[in-house]
């Protein structure tokens, strides 16, 4: 019987030939990321369970990213920051990426990419239940609690369910106001929150193998909103290229056999995809633009690992040029790298960050933001009453702040279109 | 690991994420000083929608006034209990306000895992949906060796899902003491 990709990466951390879904195995850890939310109550337990003397198991393959709480002035989230600095340095880890210096880098899961952290045929487990997105890389990478990530601190290993896979293949050529945005609130209005729980979501097809390194994120950045344990795009050429940007030179490669069994197989056809939100508040609860077209707004927001990468600014920018927007709009890139894209790139000779001044966006510093709300002094923190339309993964109540305030969930296209009108707005309005 | 929890039941619906269980704001305070631990309790389930806490009625707060402890200890819920973030506050804070078990149609799997591993609390499943059998305030009594959970209130009962593979963890009250056991670790 052959296996899945991911049923691969598992046999080979697990140091097997092969492993069958639903059996439990432990795995060897390639890198274990962290950051200021859940790095502390981890780094505590791991003090409190192998002893304050202890070392940790590897300290070339953590890696630590504040990234959540980082501009405000609560004393709380910054002494968060403080625990990582010490334990950074008492640890002498090389790949800590501390806030105030030149190493900062924004939201983790982005710079794990920027930074080679993403090897194909590895295993990565992060504190955050997106660590999912690294899974465009062809490789098994997934979220776990505070107390699993101090086990793998103190022995590097951990125990893991193999997941059954379930397959979704897009087909045909994606249209111009289409992004994978659109793809994956598509699939969690057909299959739910919790259609994919406990399981791997793999994408294939002509339409995705189309697109970049960070559109694929995009997708596998939100299997876990389908309760996905993991998503997973097969390595091509696009992906080798990044690599080889990012200077990462070895890895191991694996697809799925022919006669791979999976839980689930679901195919589309890009060319008959329209643009889509996820209404208030989950992100299955979908609906065409067109159908909530003319919402009143009163903020958008472009930013967090799911749509603050520069592939995101992009499309908001080739909208936004030469308009202004009619509600707040807030521009959050994701991390450093990106801020500085925003400087270097150019439409028509104007910077992408002249263009978003110039349509009158607000553009922060690069950070989670209000992506998950955070302490009442964070910039673009939903207040009651909002109605907002954002580029983020989550729309829960209060995620973004407030509990009385409305999100939807949309591609930056929509939100761009969106905050131009002051009202939801498809994009092929101004396409 | 207890064998029989008695207590009253608190009801809630279908994903109930963990934004609702411990709002992202509140991640700030230490989870080793007893002190600020209390926060967590404190704000436990504070942002589920006040019409939708405490099943079938509604409006029935988790955590009164400046209380951290709850008045309920156990938890049912609907399917997808647990979805959203990895934090592990989440079933801490239920710990941290007195919940010992949580029975659900399913889980999200990192919840699932956070509470199992971290020995929080007995995250049970039930084949039949209960959050429409049972109210908010019935006296209930969890079974941990029968897996049954019976409604003293109405005098019903119902078989849970047996835990399982992770049986061995839970019994030994989480992930460390379990690896300590079985030698894994000293
Ligand atoms: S940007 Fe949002 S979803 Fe991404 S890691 Fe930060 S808080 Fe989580």
């Amino acid at each position: 019987m052959g296996m899945t990709i991911t049923e691969k990466i598992f046999a080979k951390a697990a140091k097997r030939k092969s492993v069958t879904a639903g059996e439990n195995v432990w795995l060897e850890v390639d890198v274990l990321m962290t950051h200021d939310v859940c790095g502390p109550p981890t780094i505590a337990i791991w003090k409190k369970e192998f002893g304050g003397k202890a070392k940790i198991w590897d300290k070339d393959k953590l890696v630590i990213f504040p990234d959540h709480y980082i501009f405000t002035k609560n004393a709380h989230a910054n002494r968060n920051v403080d625990i990582l600095r010490q334990f950074a340095s008492e640890q002498s880890l090389p790949n800590y990426y501390d806030v105030g210096t030149e190493r900062y880098k924004g939201v983790c899961h982005i710079a794990l990419a920027e930074e080679g952290y993403n090897v194909p045929g590895t295993v990565l487990f992060g504190t955050d239940s997106h660590t999912c997105t690294s899974g465009a890389f062809g490789m098994f990478a997934t979220g776990v609690g505070n107390t699993d990530a101090a086990f793998i601190l103190g022995t590097g290993k951990i125990w893991e369910k193999v997941p059954e896979s379930m397959k979704f293949t897009f087909k045909g050529k994606m249209p111009a106001y289409l992004t994978a945005k659109d793809l994956i609130l598509r699939i969690l209005g057909d299959i739910g929150t919790d259609g994919a729980t406990y399981r791997a979501m793999e994408f294939d097809g002509e339409a995705i193998f189309s697109l970049s390194m960070l559109e694929r994120m995009t997708l596998t950045n939100m299997a876990i909103e389908a309760g996905g344990m993991n998503g997973i795009i097969a390595v091509d050429d696009v992906t080798k290229k990044y690599l080889e940007e990012v200077g990462v030179a070895e890895y191991e490669t694996f697809e799925s056999d022919a006669d791979a069994v999976y839980h689930s197989r679901y195919t589309y056809d890009v060319s008959k995809l329209e643009p889509l939100v996820a209404k208030p508040h989950s992100p299955d609860n979908r609906d065409t633009v067109r159908n909530v077209q003319g919402t009143k707004l009163t903020k958008c927001y472009i930013g967090s690992c799911t749509g603050g990468k520069i592939t995101d600014f992009r499309y908001a920018a080739s909208l936004l040029f030469g308009n202004k927007v009619k509600v707040t709009t807030f521009v959050v890139p994701a991390s450093t790298s990106v801020a500085k894209q925003l400087e270097e790139e150019t439409i028509n000779g104007v910077s992408l960050k002249e263009i978003f001044e110039k349509a009158g966006c607000v553009i922060a510093e690069s950070s989670c933001a209000a992506c998950l709300g955070g302490p009442s002094d964070t910039i673009g923190r939903s207040v009651d009453g909002d109605v907002v339309i954002s580029t983020t993964n989550r729309n829960f109540p209060g995620r973004m702040g407030s509990k009385s305030s409305q999100v939807y969930l949309a591609s930056p296209l929509t939100v761009a279109a969106s905050a131009i009108n002051g009202v939801i707005t498809d994009p092929r309005e101004f396409l | 690991m207890e064998k029989k929890i008695i207590g009253k039941a608190y009801v809630l619906g279908d994903n109930i994420d963990t934004d609702q269980i411990i709002p992202a704001e509140h991640l700030v305070y230490s989870t080793s000083d007893p002190e600020e631990l209390k926060k967590y309790g404190h704000f436990a389930l504070s942002s589920v929608p006040i019409e939708k806490a405490g099943l079938p009625d509604g409006g029935k707060v988790f955590i009164e006034g400046e209380n951290y402890k709850s008045d309920y200890n156990i938890i049912i819920g609907g399917s997808n209990f647990g979805c959203g973030s990895s934090r592990e506050h989440a079933p801490l804070a239920l710990q941290v306000a007195g919940v010992k078990v949580v029975i659900a149609e399913s889980y999200a799997r990192i919840f699932y895992r956070n509470s199992v591993d971290g020995g929080f609390l007995i995250p049970y499943e039930c084949p039949e949906k209960l959050n429409d059998k049972i109210k908010t305030g019935d006296k209930v009594e969890v079974d941990v060796v029968g897996n049954k959970i019976i409604n003293h209130t109405d005098g019903k009962s119902y078989q849970l899902n047996p835990l399982g593979d992770v049986f061995e963890i839970v019994e030994a009250g989480g992930l460390f003491e379990f690896a300590r056991t079985a030698g894994m670790i000293s």
